[in-house]
C-alpha cells in the first residue's frame, strides 16, 4: 500500500436507541428496551450528507473498525482498510461503525443487565433474526441525522448484514458491498458452530447462562470454540506457511501439552479471546447466522428490483468457511433480481481471514468501487 | 480515477451501433469495460460485462461497469434465460474452450446476438500457410506459441456453428484487413475480409 494515513485517536461512543416504553420490536415479534449501542465514526459528513458508509463487523468484531483507542499498541481491526488515503477514504467518506445487538462490546447482549429484573438476561435474552441488526443500525442511522448511505459494507456476518438491508431496504442503500459472506449456510457451516455451541454450553462454569452471577466465566468452552473456529478461518497452506510442524520452543519432549507452534499458536488464540468475547453473545450471534436464508423468503429480491443497488460481492479462493460458492449464489440471485453485480473471487493464500487482510487486489478493487461510488454520489 | 473520455474503438463503435438504445446488454469478454461504459453513458443501456483478467476487470469496476470475473467456458449458467436483450461476444469467440456450448448459452440468456471473429480463411493466410508458415496478420498478430487465440475457423466454418444451433444470420459486417467495415460490393468474403460481425437471432 503507499498511503499509511492513520486516524489517530478515536471514542467509542454508546447512545440509548431504544428504552423500555419504546422498545425494540424483533423480527420474531419480541420485544426488548432499552438498548444501548455502542458506536464509532471517521471523517466528516458532508453538509449534503451524501458521504456515509457504514460497517458491518463479523461474529466477533466491534465498533472499533480504525484508528487508536488511547493507550492502545494495535489499531482497529479493519485499520488497514479506513483511513485518510486508505481505499475506504476518511477525507472523504464519513465512516460509521457499531457494534452489534447481541454483541458484548457495548451494545445491549445477552449479557446485559435486564432492567426489569436486576439481573443478566442470560438465555431469557430473545433469540435475534438478521433483520434485527439491520433495525439497530438504522435507527442510529436516524439518530445521526442520515438518511441515506453511499454504501454498507460488511465481511463474513458482516456481509450477511448488508445483504439484509440490501434486500429489505435497497431505497435506503446506493452500493453495497459483500465480502465473504454466505446467504445460506451449508450442513458443515452450522455443523461447526454446534461444536462450538456445545463446548460452551457444556462447561460446567456455563450455568445456563447466569455464570456472572456466579462470578465465573466458561473460560475452558469459550475457549475451545474460538480454537475450533480459529481453525476454520484460516486455509490449510496459511498454517503449513505460519507454523508447518515446528515444534513449539519450550517441548523437551513428546507428550500432551503444547508440543507444536500450531498448538501455541490456538491456545493464545483461545487465551485472549476470553479477555473480549462473551460466551453468550457467541451462542445468539452464531445462531443467527445459522438460521440466515433471505433468497427462501417469498418475494425476497421484489423491494431490490424496484429499486436497483450497485452490488459488490467478493470471495477468496481458499476461502473454505465460505468458499466461493457461497458468493456465487449471492451473485446468482441479485443477478436474477436484475441488479448490477460486481463479482470477484480474489485469490489470497489465507482463507476466510483474508477479508481481514490487505490483499493488494482485494484492496485495489474496494478503493476503485468507492472511487466509482463517490464519484456518481447518492442514487 | 477519472471516467473515460467516451471515444470508441472502431470496432466497439460498430458494434455499439448494432445495439438497440435502452436495452440490457451482456457483453462476454468485456476487456476494460469500455463499450459498456459507452452505451450505459450514451445509449441509456443497462448491463453487465464478464471478464477473466484480472486488470482489465479492475479498469471495468474503476469505468462504473458491473463486472464478473468468470469464465465463460464454466459459468454462464449463473444467467438466467431470456434476462438480456442483446448477449455481445467481440473478438472473443477464438480465445474460448468451448464456443459451441458459450453459444448456446448466449442464445439462453439473451435474444440478440453479436458476434464477432477473425477469419482464418483470410487469402494472406491461407498463403503463409502454403509457404509452410502460421498465419499472421492485424487480426492474428500472435507467435503461435503465445497467442490467447485457443479455435480457428473460417466465416464459412463459423456460419455451419450457427446454423448447426438454429441461429439466424440476421446481419454480417464484413471487415476488411485493415479492420474497416466494407460495402455491400463486396464478395468471397471468406477469402477477403479480416473479420466479420454478426447480428444473429433464433430461427
Amino acid at each position: 500500500m503507499t498511503d499509511n494515513g492513520s486516524l489517530g485517536l478515536v471514542d467509542t461512543d454508546i447512545v440509548r436507541l431504544f428504552t423500555a416504553d419504546d422498545p425494540l420490536v424483533l423480527a420474531s415479534g419480541s420485544t426488548l428496551g432499552p438498548v444501548d449501542v455502542a458506536y464509532e465514526t471517521y471523517g466528516t459528513l458532508s453538509d449534503a450528507r451524501d458521504n456515509a458508509v457504514f460497517i458491518c463487523h463479523a461474529l466477533t468484531g466491534d465498533a472499533h473498525a480504525a484508528g487508536y483507542h488511547p493507550g492502545a499498541k494495535r489499531p482497529g481491526w479493519w485499520d488497514n482498510l479506513i483511513g485518510p488515503g486508505k481505499p475506504l477514504d476518511t477525507d472523504r467518506f464519513f465512516v460509521i461503525c457499531a457494534n452489534l445487538l447481541g454483541g458484548c462490546q457495548g451494545t445491549t447482549g445477552p449479557s446485559s443487565i435486564d432492567p426489569a429484573t436486576g439481573r443478566v438476561y442470560g438465555l431469557g435474552f430473545p433469540l435475534l433474526d438478521m433483520a434485527d441488526f439491520v433495525t439497530v443500525h438504522r435507527a442510529l442511522l436516524t439518530h445521526l441525522g442520515i438518511e441515506r448511505l453511499l454504501a454498507a459494507l460488511g465481511g463474513s456476518l458482516g456481509g450477511m448484514q448488508v445483504l439484509e438491508w440490501a434486500l429489505r431496504y435497497p431505497e435506503q442503500l446506493t452500493n453495497a458491498a459483500i465480502v465473504a459472506a454466505s446467504s445460506r449456510l451449508t450442513a458443515q457451516n452450522i455443523a461447526f458452530s454446534a461444536v462450538a455451541r456445545r463446548a460452551i454450553m457444556d462447561d460446567p462454569d456455563f450455568n445456563d447462562g447466569r455464570y456472572s452471577e456466579a462470578g465465573v466465566v466458561p473460560r475452558l468452552g469459550l475457549r475451545t470454540a474460538r480454537m475450533m473456529a480459529h481453525i476454520t478461518y484460516l486455509s490449510e497452506d496459511a498454517f503449513s506457511e505460519k507454523f508447518g510442524r515446528t515444534p513449539h520452543p519450550e517441548r523437551n519432549e513428546p507428550g500432551f501439552g503444547i508440543d507444536f507452534a500450531v498448538e501455541s499458536y490456538l491456545d493464545h488464540q483461545g487465551r485472549v479471546f476470553l479477555e473480549r468475547f462473551d460466551a453468550l453473545s457467541y451462542l445468539y450471534l452464531s445462531r443467527v447466522m445459522d438460521y440466515f436464508d433471505p433468497f427462501s423468503r417469498p418475494h425476497a429480491t421484489d423491494a431490490v428490483a424496484a429499486c436497483p443497488v450497485k452490488f459488490l460481492v467478493m470471495s477468496f479462493d481458499t476461502d473454505w468457511r465460505f468458499s466461493t460458492e457461497h458468493s456465487r449464489r449471492i451473485v446468482k440471485h441479485l443477478e436474477h433480481a436484475r441488479q448490477p453485480v460486481t463479482f470477484r473471487d480474489i485469490p489470497a493464500s489465507w482463507g476466510h481471514d483474508s477479508f481481514l487482510l490487505p490483499v493488494e487486489r482485494y484492496h485495489d478493487t474496494l478503493r476503485g468501487w468507492f472511487d466509482r461510488a463517490f464519484r456518481e454520489g447518492l442514487r | 480515477m477519472t471516467p473515460r473520455p467516451i471515444t470508441l474503438r472502431p470496432d466497439l463503435d460498430l458494434i455499439a451501433h448494432l445495439v438497440p438504445g435502452s436495452s440490457r446488454v451482456l457483453d462476454l469478454g468485456c476487456g476494460d469495460g469500455a463499450l459498456l461504459h459507452h452505451l450505459m453513458a450514451e445509449h441509456d443501456c443497462t448491463g453487465t460485462g464478464v471478464e477473466i483478467d484480472p486488470e482489465k476487470v479492475l479498469a471495468a469496476i474503476a469505468a462504473g461497469v458491473p463486472v464478473m470475473e468468470l469464465d465463460l467456458d464454466a459459468d454462464l449458467q449463473l444467467f438466467a434465460a431470456a434476462s438480456y436483450d442483446t448477449v455481445v461476444l467481440s473478438r472473443t469467440i477464438q480465445t474460448i474452450r468451448r464456443p459451441e456450448l458459450v453459444l448456446r448459452e448466449m442464445a439462453r440468456i439473451g435474444s440478440r446476438l453479436i458476434v464477432s471473429a477473425p477469419n482464418f480463411g483470410l487469402l494472406q493466410h491461407r498463403l503463409m500457410l502454403l509457404s509452410g508458415r502460421m498465419p499472421m496478420s492485424r487480426e492474428l498478430p500472435y507467435s503461435w506459441y503465445d497467442t490467447p487465440n485457443l479455435r480457428f475457423t473460417t466465416l464459412v466454418d463459423l456460419e455451419d456453428l450457427f446454423a448447426k444451433l438454429g441461429l439466424v444470420i440476421d446481419q454480417r459486417i464484413n471487415l476488411s484487413i485493415a479492420g474497416e467495415p466494407v460495402g455491400k460490393g463486396f464478395r468471397a468474403a471468406n477469402l477477403r475480409a479480416g473479420a466479420a460481425v454478426y447480428v444473429l437471432s433464433q430461427g
